[in-house]
């Protein structure tokens, strides 16, 4: 391997959580029912026109802003034609000329360690329809929904040398696209996707070798698994002296081999031309300037914070900003709570187990962003044990429940009337005269087991303090 | 009052007579679906008529009126439409193959404009197919002809519109105007018409042929009702980024508008080679006419104009090309029998369901965006596009509007043009100007040639000029007859003019 | 076609049928022989006309898109819910389970 270096460049796809769509007032919420978030404009129908969503040039520039790139003041959309039944005008509006974005970078790995991977451009762009083949039919149907919900394309300069590299800098792309609110970033459902260019050159040669292109691949394993097996048959073909054909391939990630596309020659030429249907983009400093007050604390910037004002071990804050839904869970415990300590031992210990176990993402939490912060509070107040509190979490993050009211409905709450608790321990001194005869001749091993006894009537049900003051209270009196 | 006599009124009297209670919006509206019953077999000039919605809307829009919910100018007027913009539900077939069953989910946004101000719409007018043509010969539902010589074209690509009005089967109409597709058609039958400013109205439900240079406007028997139809449909569209607040004309401004201090250029460019004599004495004419009611005239020089049509043929089939894209046989329109595969799908569907004119326009597009000639031909024709507005801009500070001749020729004859197709492009060269960079153009009546065919006058204003383009036509109107003059067909007789 | 191969103002413009080929297979139309003839002819001569432009001196001037200056009105985001997906595949020539119907795409 090492007698050969392999160069690496992206084309990141992110979807933007914007409502609407790009040029229609679709919502772009995932999923639904196939054609049933289409207008006729995200289908094309003859004389409709786009109308540019604002927001959509907001997300673009705090995008842009978040990775360090130049703001094209003036810049403007253009048509990129091709025929496809998933692209229902047969154009797709995007940015070829002047993108919205341009020279910025993302810094990988820390300190010395650390690389810059530069971004080309950033462009602002419509997604296109989704094809399901239909397996009885041999034929393939054609679904809109996703047709018109606005995208950022990230082009990275080919700065990359390894897997590690490109994985390291999805994550921290996801991470600070998800902090600044731009992006949900979910891979699985595509809201995030990557192409990959990738040649090999013998080490120490300066020149390129011939890329080949895999598309839209969408999960961080499947791109370390594809960049390996590429890499592995570019050196192979190489060595048998083979040549490298410029091509796109699709990376078959069962199977771990890629199989070239079948592509006319001639299917590239795009007939870029300026939109005429919309304005040219024109962005002011005062915009700018805006949208720049609006991008957050990022994570660095965080990480340092929490563990200076917050008190918070280094490893703990680490982990609490990697991704910012984590970052929404934590603040909002904290402020609910009012202990960030508490918070982050509950997240640390608690949810992170819990959601390796059901192998889930921190933007897939799908619970009330309050649930936490309540269990939290009601087992400082006593009203439940930490016990019960975990068993509650377990169930708000299974199934999103309201803390509260599954307490009730189970009768989870701790029992906190004195006369109850009075009834029990006469009730235990009644059942166990030996050991309260043993306790009051000085046996210390009899009070554990009252104590045990105790508790066992309550179920851990009862503050296990307030148990035993009374416990030892009421055999104080017996002497 | 007869349906005949109610025929004879422009659009503003019948609004009038409607509002005065004199007739019903139901009178006029029957009144033009007989005129279409009895003429219009010989014109050709719509697609499709909606007798019996029209009288049902009429009945409503009556009721509004009698109500005082709709005092518009044209409230219970009908009118037709030039057959590519969309109408909810009512099919929109763009005069091609391609869309000949289709029917729009939605309607454009002067369709609703227009439901607001107590308009009736009756019919869907006929038209080059994708307006891609000069004289209404290409639709796929057979030639337009022009009412004053059946044996001629009526101009294109809104031959319906222009012939229809002129023939008195229509009050008004709607057209669209991509390179003089109202003015021109308007100049061979010999009736009034508006292309405004780009972005004065709505093109959301128009279909598209050229987008940065597609306008739809009024036709009118006389200026001043183009003027009140254009207020009808005017406006900022948040559906159309690319239109622009306006003030609408006012009609009592235009009526009194004075020709004193009016400073008139006439382009010398526009008398070169290739104008027919008739043609450069009526206009020449309209110039002294002018001078009579006290404007002055000064000629100007436009030295652009011989680079008009390469300019105007770049962009506008670079933009037809990928706007017809979307016709592939998958969502909408003509899908071709038996194609199995998806690229035949493709390639049969448009093959078969567009027309040669289009075919070549489509072509012409796809040359000129292909890769590598991008910077020699579409980027050089924006640069073109730039050096046409200085000119313009330049020309303006020495005139207030800019008169000459609509079209070089009046009407050829039913298959002179389409044989020669470059030749049918030159007929374009004094039109396509104010598309390219987006000024208000007009054309009027202002004489006939030696076989009685009208000669049409072409205004040109500064943007947004519409009020002072309006008024000086409507100066010239009230000072001449020439608008007054009809063809045969309007009464129903014989072929050739008469004076109403 | 590439850049190199264009016709500067001093060559007369033809198109070869290679070209028109070409033109085809980006337009997705096929032309008869007889249009091709046709289209040919017509294309070359439009193109000899078209070719005037050159005389213009153009070095120094921006592109123009839009001539009528207008202030840009962004859409706001709001999403309007309401399923249309009845009327969206109305004109459709075939659809299936909610979808547009096409022969099979992948290979």
């Amino acid at each position: 391997m090492s007698e050969y270096e392999v160069v690496i460049g992206l084309e990141v796809h992110v979807e933007l959580s914007t409502e609407s769509k790009i040029f229609c007032a679709c919502p772009t919420a995932f999923g639904g029912d196939p054609n049933t978030h289409v207008c006729e404009i995200c289908s094309g129908m003859p004389g409709t026109l786009p109308a540019l969503n604002r927001e959509v040039l907001r997300y673009a520039v705090r995008a842009g802003l978040a990775t360090h790139c130049e703001i094209t003041r003036n810049g403007k959309f253009d048509r990129k034609n091709y025929f496809y039944p998933d692209l229902p005008k047969a154009y797709q509006i995007s940015q070829l000329y002047l993108p919205i974005c341009r020279n910025g970078y993302v810094l990988i790995g820390e300190g010395a360690s650390g690389k810059r991977i530069r971004i080309h451009e950033m462009h602002m762009e419509e997604d296109a329809g989704k094809l399901v083949h239909d397996p009885q039919e041999k034929c393939t149907l054609v679904d809109y929904n996703r047709c018109g919900i606005p995208l950022i394309e990230i082009v990275t300069e080919p700065d990359f040398r390894n897997a590690e590299e490109v994985g390291d800098f999805l994550e921290k792309l996801k991470t600070t696209l998800q902090y600044i609110g731009v992006s949900d970033c979910k891979m699985q459902e595509g809201s995030m996707r990557a192409d990959i260019n990738l040649s090999v050159r013998p080490a120490g040669e300066e020149k390129f070798g011939t890329r080949t292109e895999m598309k839209n691949m969408a999960s961080l394993k499947a791109i370390t698994r594809a960049i390996e097996g590429e890499t592995n048959r570019q050196i192979e073909r190489i060595r048998a002296g083979k040549s490298i054909k410029q091509q796109t391939r699709r990376w078959d990630d069962d199977k771990g081999v890629s199989y070239s596309m079948r592509s006319k020659e001639n299917a590239h030429d795009y007939k870029y031309f300026p939109e005429p249907d919309l304005l040219p983009v024109q962005i002011s400093e005062d915009f700018i300037d805006e949208v720049s007050r609006e991008i957050p604390e990022l994570r660095e910037a965080r990480k340092e914070r929490y563990i200076r004002d917050l008190g918070l071990p280094e490893y703990d804050a680490d982990i609490l900003t990697a991704s910012f839904p984590l970052v929404r869970v934590f603040e909002r415990t904290a402020e609910l709570c009012g202990n960030p300590k508490e918070a982050s031992n509950w997240i640390m210990t608690d949810l992170l187990k819990l959601m390796k176990d059901a192998q889930c993402q921190p933007e897939d939490i799908s619970f009330s962003e309050d649930s936490l912060g309540k269990i939290i509070e009601m087992v400082t107040n006593g009203v439940i044990s930490r016990t019960v509190g975990r068993k509650v979490l377990a169930e708000v993050f299974a199934t999103d429940v309201d803390p509260a009211e599954y307490i009730k409905r189970n009768a989870l709450a701790m029992v906190s009337d004195q006369s109850v608790i009075l009834e029990a321990i006469a009730r235990v001194i009644e059942e166990n005269e030996k050991a309260v005869g043993d306790y009051l001749s000085g046996n210390p091993k009899s009070a554990q087991f009252l104590i045990g006894q105790s508790m066992r009537m309550f179920r851990g049900k009862a503050d296990p303090q307030a148990v035993q003051k009374t416990l030892f209270e009421q055999l104080e009196k017996l002497r | 009052m007869n349906s005949k006599d109610i025929m004879k009124m422009t659009a503003l009297d019948v609004g009038r007579a409607i509002r005065e209670g004199a007739i019903t919006s139901v009178d006029a509206t029957f009144a033009m679906l007989e005129a279409i019953g009895q003429k219009d077999a010989r014109l050709n000039g719509y697609i499709r008529v909606f007798a019996d919605l029209a009288l049902q809307r009429a009945e409503e829009v009556q009721k509004k009126i009698c109500a005082g919910e709709s005092a518009s100018p044209l409230a219970g007027v009908p009118f037709a439409i030039k057959d590519n913009i969309c109408t909810e539900g009512l099919p929109t077939t763009c005069g091609s193959r391609m869309l000949a069953d289709f029917s729009p989910p939605y309607s454009a946004t002067i369709m609703k404009k227009l439901e607001e101000a107590g308009a009736v719409l009756v019919g869907k007018l006929n038209l080059d197919e994708f307006c891609m043509g000069s004289t209404s010969e290409t639709s796929y539902f057979g030639p337009v002809r022009n009412p004053w010589d059946t044996s001629r074209v009526p101009g294109g690509s809104s031959g319906g519109a222009a012939a229809s009005v002129a023939a008195g089967t229509a009050f008004y109409a709607y057209g669209s105007d991509t390179g003089g597709s109202i003015r021109q058609p308007c100049s061979y039958c010999g009736v009034s018409g508006i292309k405004p400013t780009y972005g004065t109205v709505s093109r959301f439900g128009l279909i598209a042929y050229a987008s940065s240079l597609d306008q739809i406007g009024p036709i009118g028997r006389d200026i001043l009702d183009c003027a009140a139809a254009l207020n009808q449909i005017a406006g900022k569209d948040p559906a159309d980024q690319t239109t622009n607040e306006s003030t609408p004309i006012d009609l009592a401004a235009a009526r009194s508008f004075s020709g004193k201090d009016l400073r008139i250029g006439m382009p010398v460019d526009y008398f070169g080679e290739g104008i027919d004599p008739d043609v450069e004495a009526r206009v020449r004419e309209a110039a002294e006419k002018y001078k009579d009611l006290g404007a002055t005239v000064i000629p100007i020089r436009l030295p652009i104009v011989e680079y008009a049509i390469p300019t105007y043929y770049i962009i506008a089939c670079a933009e037809a090309c990928s706007n017809l894209s979307r016709y592939d046989g998958i969502k909408y329109g003509y899908r071709a029998k038996g194609a199995e595969n998806l690229s035949e799908i493709y390639i049969r569907s448009r093959s078969e369901g567009f027309g040669l004119e289009v075919k070549r326009r489509i072509m012409l597009g796809n040359y000129v965006l292909s890769s590598g000639y991008y910077e020699a031909y579409y980027k050089k024709a924006l640069q073109a596009k730039a050096i046409i507005k200085k000119t313009f801009d330049e020309a303006f500070a020495s005139c207030d509007l800019m008169i000459g001749p609509t079209a070089p020729a009046t009407a050829p004859r039913i298959g002179e043009s389409l044989s020669d197709p470059l030749k049918m492009y030159l007929g374009d060269i004094y039109t396509v100007l104010p598309n390219i960079v987006g000024l208000p153009s007009a054309s009027i009546p202002c004489g006939s040639d030696r076989n009685g065919m009208p000669v049409g006058l072409q205004l040109i204003g500064p943007y947004h000029g519409e009020q002072l383009m309006v008024g000086a036509a409507s100066l010239f109107q009230r000072s001449t007859k020439h608008h007054l003059r009809v063809p045969g067909l309007f009464d129903d007789c014989e072929e050739g003019g008469v004076e109403r | 076609m590439t850049s190199s191969e264009k016709s500067n103002g001093n060559d007369p413009v033809g198109i070869d049928a290679e070209q028109i080929e070409y033109l085809e297979q980006l337009a997705r139309i096929r032309l008869t022989p007889d249009e091709k003839v046709r289209t040919r002819r017509d294309l070359s001569s439009i193109l000899e006309y078209i070719e005037k432009l050159n005389e213009l001196r153009t070095d120094d001037i921006e592109p123009l898109s839009h001539t009528v200056p207008m202030a840009p009105v962004f859409r706001e985001d709001r999403a309007v819910n309401g399923d249309r997906r009845i009327e969206i595949l109305r004109n459709a020539p075939e659809q299936k389970d909610g979808c547009f119907k096409v022969p099979k795409t992948v290979e």
